[in-house]
């Protein structure tokens, strides 16, 4: 194990001020863009310099750097240090962008990877649809080939995000008589035409975030389709795996543990600053233990990765992880915040440190949505014990599947 | 021994249980929950009429001279149907002057809280989570100046019962000078909270105030206390009833022994709860040394029970217990007033402990 940060990390560091000193914030003409088009700007200059979308390849709009936990570590820093957009976030890039490398079409990931990690082009999930949640693969939404075109109809539910998104990557059964998994196709969707009808849905934090998405004879061309006919479930598990490696989802916890922290300096207890009290000191270096043992697997299992190797039983416990940290991240504020308690929740943008007393109230509820979204944490649950542990499958799925 | 309810506290709880799913059925409280106004006045006009006004309050001034456990099994159904409304308050303003007040002042409030024509409220909360009669600051030499925290629907209230510094209690007309009100935006939409700013407001005190404000306390420990307990059996029951609709995998979820499991273990953790709401109840008339303690160990335990069953019910809800459309958010911010009024369960466990003299 080597964790020093040598004199190459420190004149990393030298080169990466030098970057951000002339590169961020924007200057003269360009200053004067919406934060969209400065953050994308910026984006491709600091992939072009080699900071960003490190494992992506050049052709792609990536700057195809050898993986290296450190690097990518100082990168962070000095970027937060200098309030610079990090790498887009989003469902894109999470999941789309590694799939496409994965089983896209070379046209596919010429097409859209650039984009997409650029933050120009954003996407949806279209997956869970009203009667198809944890039984994901029983979703009825139809595609038919049509001469050269997929027409689809159906309707997906809680798609976060899709009131904006340009595109929606889709799980849509064009196999009508194929056996359950085995009838399903990825589809590319372009959410900009007629027939697509996306409606917000209020969540019980006030916010309305995810939707509904009603696909009423919507066309794409028949080869936005990611691997064959049939197989976009197995297609689907490539997304899944990419979204239980992301690394992201450690940091995102620090960041929660850090905001959390700092509240604890900020507000009183029994007349003296919370982080003094006895209780809230053991309940935050608990968490404290959670996070930190999350952070670690991370790198573990980066390490693993780039070296083509298994980190064994981590990535399937990950979001399960994120989800317990959050959630008690969630609670511990929620008791720090006094009166306030009796709150609305305020905003909480996801990615950023709760904001304020109210933004803990909205940590408290939405930290619910992580153990439902992306599979619940029952869900989580299962594939820990049949995947990880070998334990049998569930016999009501194996029925359902068919089998 | 006898450890239940009387024939009479059951009838009260069915009528009342039937008042309020005939007049405030879940799509009504959905309309109340939205609203800008959450008062509804026919309900509150209702529940006087079933004499919700003065439970407690001797027969002289027109109460039913009935005990605290008379009036936390109505709380407790008030919360299991998350009816809108001032119950809580109103019932701890009449209490207090009870408790508290000169003849003059009983004669001239009680009957008039009892029958509805006066609504009262409580003003109790001070910036800083300082809730209780020890921390009180807002000084009252005659008039008041200053402010009190979520003071529940005092737009609506006529009178309010103030606990000031020393740990006394004075009354203020709402509609006197220098009173004026301001809705906070609060999580539970039931329970509308206000800001109010006194500014030279003239008060009289309570003679006996010092006295009744840590009884009010304690009372409004065992009524919140009661109304989380009702509002938690309703979420074991939503989530319960979900469990059997549901169908995923082709069967309904509630054959999965997971979630069976975790059904089960929300029942196990609220059910007993019956009990120690109960027994807090029964002592606050009947048990002097144990009635502090016992108030705080309910209100701690059956609040911070409530609130953890609340979020199973969201989680066994899936995607759809995450949404405002979903009830299971109206009792979950229901149960979130129930655990942070009046102070959290980490400070009346506190309490609970040092009382033991642990
Ligand atoms: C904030 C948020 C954002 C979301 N964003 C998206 C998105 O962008 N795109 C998208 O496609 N979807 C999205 N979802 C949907 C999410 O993936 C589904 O809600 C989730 O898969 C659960 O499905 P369901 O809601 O139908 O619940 P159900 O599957 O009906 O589950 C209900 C309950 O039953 C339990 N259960 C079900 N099956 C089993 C079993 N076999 N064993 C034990 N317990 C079981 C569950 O754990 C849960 O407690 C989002 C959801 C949330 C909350």
């Amino acid at each position: 194990m080597d964790l020093s940060y040598g004199d190459e990390y420190e004149a990393l560091r030298g080169e990466l001020r030098q970057f951000l000193t002339r590169s961020w914030p924007l200057q003269g003409e360009e200053a004067k863009l919406g934060f969209p088009e400065q953050a994308a700007l910026f984006r491709k200059r600091a992939t072009e310099a080699g900071y960003l979308n490190r494992s992506i390849p050049k052709r792609y709009g990536g700057s195809e750097q050898p993986a290296d936990v450190l690097t990518a570590q100082v990168i962070r820093e000095e970027f937060g240090r200098a309030k610079a957009p990090g790498e887009a976030r989003g469902i894109g890039t999470m999941m789309l962008v590694p799939t496409l490398l994965e089983r896209g079409e070379e046209w596919q990931k010429e097409k859209w990877i650039p984009g997409s990690i650029s933050g120009e082009i954003t996407w949806c999930q279209g997956y869970s649809e009203p009667g198809s949640g944890s039984d994901l693969a029983s979703l009825k939404t139809r595609g038919e080939l049509v001469g050269d075109e997929w027409v689809i109809n159906g309707q997906k539910i809680w798609t976060s995000g899709a009131q904006r998104a340009d595109f929606m990557f889709c799980l849509t059964r064009t196999e009508p008589d194929a056996p359950k998994h085995a009838g399903i196709s990825y589809l590319l969707i372009d959410m900009k035409q007629p027939g697509v009808d996306v409606r917000p849905l209020k969540q019980m934090t006030g916010g309305a975030t995810f939707n509904e998405v009603f696909l009423n004879d919507v066309r794409a061309p028949a080869d936005w389709i990611v691997g064959k006919r049939g197989e976009g479930w197995i297609v689907s598990r490539t997304t899944l795996k990419h979204e239980r490696n992301s690394i992201g989802a450690a940091t995102q916890t620090s960041v929660i543990f850090t905001a959390l922290v700092r509240l604890a300096q900020r507000v009183e207890k029994n007349g003296a600053p919370a982080i003094r009290d006895p209780v809230v000191r053991q309940r935050l270096a608990t968490l404290e233990g959670y996070v930190r043992a999350h952070q670690y697997s991370g790198y573990y299992q980066l390490t693993r990765d780039s070296k083509g190797e298994s980190a064994g039983l981590i990535p399937l416990m990950n979001k399960l992880i994120g989800t317990t940290i959050s959630q008690e991240a969630g609670k511990i504020g929620y008791d720090l915040v006094g009166e306030d308690a009796l709150l609305a929740a305020g905003e909480r943008t996801l990615g950023l440190m709760p904001k304020g007393n109210q933004g803990w109230v909205a940590q408290f509820m939405s930290s619910l949505g992580g153990s439902i979204a992306g599979g619940t944490a029952n869900i989580q649950r299962n594939i820990i014990a049949e995947r990880g542990l070998g334990l049998p499958r569930d016999a009501a799925a194996d029925r359902s599947a068919g089998k | 021994m006898n450890f239940d309810l009387s024939e009479e506290q059951l009838l009260l709880q069915e009528t009342v249980g039937q008042f309020v799913a005939n007049e405030c059925p879940p799509t009504r409280l959905r309309e109340l929950f939205d609203a800008d106004d959450g008062f509804d006045s026919v309900l509150w006009k209702g529940m006087i009429e079933l004499g919700l006004g003065g439970i407690t309050l001797p027969d002289e001034f027109g109460g039913a001279g009935l005990e605290m456990l008379d009036l936390a099994v109505v709380s407790e159904v008030l919360g299991h149907a998350c009816a809108p409304g001032p119950f809580v308050p109103h019932s701890l303003a009449g209490l207090a002057i009870a408790l508290g007040g000169s003849d003059e002042q009983k004669q001239r409030w009680l009957p008039r809280l009892a029958s509805g024509e006066t609504l009262g409220t409580v003003a109790i909360c001070e910036s800083g989570d300082r809730w209780q009669l020890e921390e009180w600051a807002l000084a009252a030499d005659g008039t008041l100046t200053g402010e009190k925290l979520h003071v529940p629907f005092a737009s609506n209230a006529d009178l309010l019962v103030v606990g000031v510094a020393g740990g006394g209690l004075v009354l203020v007309e709402r509609d006197s000078t220098g009173v004026s009100v301001e809705e906070i935006d609060g999580a539970d939409r039931t329970r509308r909270l206000f800001r109010v700013t006194f500014d030279g407001a003239s008060c009289e005190p309570l003679p006996e105030g010092v006295a009744a404000a840590p009884r009010l306390r304690d009372a409004g420990l065992v009524l919140l206390a009661a109304d989380a307990f009702g509002a938690a059996r309703r979420l074991v029951d939503m989530s319960v009833e979900y469990a059997q609709t549901r169908e995923q995998f082709g069967v309904t979820i509630g054959h999965f022994q997971a979630l069976k499991h975790q059904l089960a273990n929300m029942a196990v953790e609220v059910e007993p709860c019956r009990g120690l709401y109960w027994y807090a109840a029964h002592a606050f008339d009947h048990v002097a040394e144990e009635a502090e303690r016992s108030a705080a160990l309910a209100k701690s335990h059956i609040t911070d029970r409530a609130m953890q069953v609340a979020r199973d019910a969201v989680e066994a809800h899936g995607g759809i217990g995450f949404t405002w459309e979903c009830d299971v958010q109206i009792w979950f911010k229901r149960v979130m007033f129930d655990r942070a009024f009046l102070g959290a369960p980490a400070f009346h466990r506190e309490r609970a402990a040092q009382l033991a003299g642990w």
